[in-house]
């Protein structure tokens, strides 16, 4: 099957691109929690079957980061190269394209967001850039879809172009200087109501205060969707569902089987957080408390991604995250991982060096709660106050932060400054969030509910056969002198090491008072990340700085655990 | 008479003249990124605390660490 990869500078709406080109039968999402970041489609163009690659952008093709290293690995499979350019931005985008014709593979060329140039008064002269080029060039306004079938059509027009001389760089800049002044006029415009908005939101003084309440408004959308879902869906759908499990369990009869699919039974009826059978809560946990806010917090961040707001809020904070041993790009990751941190282990390949990927991630799996840490902390809290809640949070901030400045100091390496390109904004397309947020979730679905499931089955029957015991009384006699937590709730901390959010059941039957909940559910959320983001880790750092990531967690959880001991327990 | 970046205030423009630093890889991403000899940059915004300055180059902004801004040399203007 011909492979056709789609290649650019980043930003540029190369994926909307994609997402046109491959329809409804894009088989992956853009977070695969497989090998590599791009996505991969399929699709029938002109009567033929094609695979099209998205890469991840780049400015040139000497890599900077791994991100640009996975598009450069991605051009020596391509048969064809679509090249999508960014109109209202030609002459910088034609480095990489005069980069690409050196690669003498056959190539055409998509200017993109050709409706934004026009607005902004940049006028190209396409039939004159063809000559100058030798390539097929096609105006495209990928978000409305318009010049998708041109760019269809045309790909059988794709060249090489005959005479084609390398060139050096130097060189290269005095061609494109040379060529976009042919092609382009560009006359001046009036800044306007974007213009405005733009500066506003990343000067310092006017820009810190709009971060701060976009945040704040961000959260609590994501808690009002999460809530309402809750309320209106997912309860009514489980109260739904309860008549059935019950005669499940009746017809089960007690017995070991009773146990692994329904658990137990408390006060004569299924509790769906207690029970812990794989019918009951191991449906329960993942639907009905994770993935209504979940829903909330994808939406969320697809509008925030969608707008461009969040280059600027990595510029806000790039003073904070360069003492912390990285930059404003760190933003990212700190997001997605409070979504789900797996993705967010993924986006630290957008670092440039080990140093900020291994502080990154290790601040990540430390102190980012995902939406199933953020959910367990709710639920077992919320019951003794809000202001509980507030203080596990408050801990992970400052955890986040202590650990960085510290790891700034221990980690070797280098940590080069932010280096960031600012999109305008741009109104975000609906369909593209709708489209977004469900590819997103259904990430989530695939992903998590086998790992819960297998967390359930694996933490009865190491229940049944005894291990937990054995393990709870080889470490609880530390852990109550230390922590000052009762023997079974390290069952519960062991039990994390597989889902945090499982452990929820486990700590709520113990009668702790709030003091040692909030050190057990400090301790529970620091120490280790979930097997997946482990797995994830291990892939991106490499084993050896896993592990040390993991002793850096395992060792922070401990001292945070005692010093909130000694403040709130005595 | 060549001055860094840096030492201009928000909402001042200069051309730029030269590109300090090392290595041909960051003066590539600089060029690419569109700060090259000879356009013409405007600072948009200067973060407190030595943090990173906000550029105007061609319509389009980029934010830039201090330590990246200061090796950009561009004319003095009175």
């Amino acid at each position: 099957m011909k492979r056709i990869v789609l290649m650019g500078n980043p930003n540029i709406g190369k994926s909307v691109v994609f997402s046109r080109l491959t329809g409804a039968e894009v088989i992956t999402s853009n977070y695969p929690g497989t090998t590599v970041d791009f996505s991969r489609g399929r699709a029938c163009l002109e009567d033929e079957r094609v695979e099209i690659i998205d890469a991840p952008g780049t400015y040139s093709l000497q890599p900077t980061n791994r991100a640009e290293e996975v598009a450069v690995e991605m051009l020596r499979w391509a048969d064809l190269i679509i090249n999508v350019v960014d109109a209202t931005n030609l002459e910088r985008n034609l480095f990489l394209t005069l980069e690409l014709l050196e690669e003498r593979k056959p190539m055409i060329l998509a200017l993109n967001m050709w409706d934004e140039a026009e607005r902004s008064g940049i006028e190209i002269d396409k039939k004159a850039l063809e000559e100058h080029l030798d390539l097929p060039v096609v105006s495209t306004i990928a978000l409305t879809g318009e010049g998708i079938k041109e760019l269809v059509e045309k790909l059988h027009e794709a060249r090489t172009p005959a005479d084609l001389k390398a060139l050096s760089e130097e060189e290269k800049w005095i061609d494109i200087g040379w060529i976009s002044k042919e092609v382009q006029k560009v006359s001046h415009r009036h800044p306007g109501l974007a213009d405005r908005l733009s500066e506003a939101t990343i000067k310092p003084f006017t820009g810190t205060p709009i971060a701060l309440m976009v945040i704040f408004s961000t959260f609590w959308t994501v808690r009002l969707i999460g809530e309402g879902l809750i309320a209106h869906l997912f309860e009514p759908l489980f109260e739904l569902y309860r008549p059935l499990a019950m005669k499940m369990s009746a017809a089960l009869g007690p017995g070991m089987l009773h146990d692994l699919l329904i658990g137990k039974i408390i006060d004569g009826n299924i509790d769906y957080v207690q029970s812990m059978g794989l019918l009951t809560t191991g449906i329960y946990v993942p639907l009905g408390m994770v993935l209504p806010y979940i829903v909330g917090f994808y939406l969320a961040l697809s509008l925030l991604e969608d707008s461009g707001y969040l280059p600027r809020l990595a510029t806000l904070s790039d003073n904070l995250f360069h003492r912390l041993g990285m930059h404003g790009h760190a933003i990212v990751p700190l997001f997605l991982g409070l979504g789900c941190n797996v993705p967010g282990a993924l986006s630290t390949r957008n670092l440039e060096t080990r140093k900020q990927r291994f502080i990154a991630a290790t601040l990540l799996g430390l102190a980012v709660p995902c939406t199933a840490k953020s959910a367990m902390i709710f639920g077992v809290l919320g019951s003794y106050g809000q202001g509980y809640v507030f203080l596990v949070f408050a801990a992970l901030a400052m955890v986040y932060v202590a650990a960085g400045l510290v790891l700034n100091k221990a980690v070797r390496g280098e940590s080069p400054e932010i280096f960031l390109e600012i999109p305008p904004y741009r109104r975000p397309g609906f369909l593209t969030i709708l489209k977004k947020t469900w590819m997103r979730i259904r990430w989530f679905l695939a992903e998590a509910i086998p790992f819960l499931f297998l967390g359930v089955l694996l933490v009865n029957v190491l229940y049944t056969v005894g291990f937990m015991e054995w393990i709870a009384r080889i470490f609880s006699p530390f852990f109550e002198w230390w922590l000052a937590i009762p023997g079974e709730a390290v069952v519960a901390l062991l039990v994390g090491f597989f889902r945090k959010d499982l452990a929820v059941g486990m700590l709520l039957p113990l009668g702790l008072n709030a003091g040692q909940m909030v050190v057990a559910t400090t301790v529970l959320s620091l120490y280790f990340p979930c097997v997946a983001t482990f797995a994830v880790l291990v892939k991106e750092l490499g084993m050896r700085d896993t592990l040390k990531s993991a002793a850096v967690m395992a060792v922070t959880a401990l001292l945070v655990g005692g010093a909130m001991r000694m403040a709130l327990i005595g | 008479m060549q001055i860094p970046v840096t030492t201009l205030k928000a909402g001042t423009a200069a051309e730029v003249t030269a590109l300090l630093g090392p290595g041909s890889s960051f003066q590539r991403k600089l060029r690419t990124m569109g700060i090259r000899e000879g356009v013409r940059i405007k600072v948009v915004a200067v973060h407190p605390f030595a943090g990173p300055l906000v550029v105007e180059i061609g319509g389009r902004q980029i934010t830039l660490g201090r330590g990246i801004a200061r090796k950009i040399m561009v004319r003095a203007e009175d």
